[in-house]
């Protein structure tokens, strides 16, 4: 780390200065962003520096269960935001579960088996290390699965009569389904693929250009960053199998009925 | 023979009917009635309560897939899965298409641009191609022109002659007239005998 630059404030107000030409040129050519650019901006600001404040705090008090209730929280944040991002979701309290439980289940073993096997800190649940790979791995699981259950709903929804076509011609409730629980499966594994398809050659990941920018070796960044992709890309796709599965399961019955009854209205039209 | 014995769902029932064998009985009712929805819950599409019967033995004891196939439902508007109609029968060769008055190459043709008569009969095809003991029909011949109702209408004597149950929801009581032994009329929830049976 000896040849670390440390940026000052000013520096980080001097890189806002491009975001503020926008807003500028946002006002002049009147496309209508200036409010929400300046808003987000804000927000980014204000939420990384209270999570620096917090996440320095924690590496100081380094308390196993302060983690723990910090990692729940992301959890918690990022099962909300799975329900959020689906045009219809399930009714009742499996709206939030299923999701929430998919990812929660897949990601806990694998950053669990990061930290215990793999990079083993000390102590094993070392804040400095459990939250940013939790974050890491949990992002992106959060993205695969509610991408997966918005396009299974979706489907089902807009397919309903197919489906219930080869019901009637007396096929099992997974019979009826498999082309949309694979259709749902691939929209949620895509992002990783393509993902790990474009790294280093289009785009180099953030985890790496930061641990680079910070002085690390390059060849040691690059390792950091495969496990990372290894992890996010595995950690994902258990997520999207088991929260399709789980889903379609709460859309059909015993008896092999289709039970879009129990799916909400649509936020908006389609 | 179908035994309906008080199956209920919401807005709907108790009802109870026996169908025997080789009869066809014409539900007639207002649109909304709830026509559609007295077929869905005889084939077990829709949650209901009560207790159905074929010949095969009592609703509740058996798979519901097996229901569906003994106890075939033809829904006004058919559903497709694949691209071809072929690719929705299990024996495309053995389907006999000219007795609906369909062209000996349909089982090649792309599902999109079949008209919505031809829809119709393919998908009845591929019901009977499962052999059912009881049909329910949706209003089956709606899309058909006259010539093609005529046959779909033979085509139904034929398995009624061979034992099989029919219960027919339709909007035409001359139809019903032709092929009914009963012609019942769904009001308020509950069926009733009409008055020129």
């Amino acid at each position: 780390m000896d040849n670390y630059i440390a940026l000052s404030y000013v520096d980080i107000a001097l890189a806002s200065v491009f975001l503020l030409l926008n807003g500028a040129l946002s006002l002049w050519l009147r496309l209508g962003v200036a409010r929400s650019l300046a808003f987000a901006a804000a927000r980014m600001v204000v939420q990384l520096l209270l999570v620096g404040l917090l996440l320095k705090s924690l590496f100081a008090i380094q308390s196993p269960w302060l983690t723990l209730l910090v990692a729940l929280f992301m959890a918690g944040f990022a099962a909300r935001e799975i329900w959020a991002r689906q045009n219809r979701r399930l009714r009742g309290w499996k709206g939030l579960a299923i999701g929430g439980g998919a990812m929660g289940a897949s990601v806990g073993v694998v950053v669990l088996m990061a930290l215990v096997v793999l990079v083993q800190p000390a102590p094993w649940w070392s804040p400095r290390y459990a939250l940013p790979l939790l974050g890491m791995i949990m992002g992106n699981a959060m993205t695969g699965i509610s991408l997966a259950l918005d396009t299974l709903h979706t489907a089902l929804t807009r397919e309903q009569r197919a489906i219930e076509a080869q019901l009637l011609l007396g096929a099992n409730k997974w019979e009826a389904m498999r082309p949309f629980l694979r259709q749902a499966m691939r929209a949620g594994f895509m992002p990783s693929i393509n993902g790990m398809a474009a790294i280093g050659v289009v785009s180099l990941p953030g985890m790496m250009t930061g641990q680079i920018l910070s002085g690390v070796d390059p060849n040691e960044a690059v390792k950091y960053q495969l496990v990372v992709m290894f992890l996010i890309a595995g950690a994902t796709g258990l997520s999207v199998i088991l929260a399709t599965l789980g889903s379609a399961r709460a859309l059909s019955d015993e008896r092999h009925r289709l039970r879009l009854d129990r799916l909400g209205k649509a936020k908006q039209g389609g | 023979m179908l035994d309906i014995d008080t199956i209920s769902r919401p807005g709907l029932g108790p009802i109870s009917l026996r169908v025997a064998n080789g009869e066809c009985v014409a539900i007639t009712g207002a649109s909304g009635s709830g026509k559609s929805l007295l077929l869905r819950a005889i084939a077990d599409l829709d949650p209901n309560s009560g207790e159905v019967r074929s010949q095969s033995g009592a609703r509740s004891a058996i798979p519901a897939p097996e229901w569906r196939r003994k106890v075939a439902y033809l829904p006004a508007e058919s559903g497709w899965w694949a691209d071809t109609v072929a690719q929705h029968f299990e024996t495309p060769e053995k389907v006999d298409l000219a007795t609906l008055g369909l062209a000996p190459d349909a089982m090649a043709w792309q599902v999109a641009r079949l008209s919505s008569g031809e829809r119709q009969r393919l998908a009845f095809l591929r019901m009977l191609s499962r052999q059912p003991e009881v049909l329910l029909l949706d209003e089956p011949t709606a899309p058909l022109d006259a010539d093609n109702t005529a046959l779909f209408e033979q085509r139904l004597h034929r398995c009624l002659a061979r034992g099989t149950s029919i219960i027919l929801v339709t909007h035409d009581p001359a139809q019903a007239k032709r092929l009914a032994n009963r012609h019942l009329v769904l009001a308020d929830g509950q069926l009733t005998e009409a008055a020129h049976g």
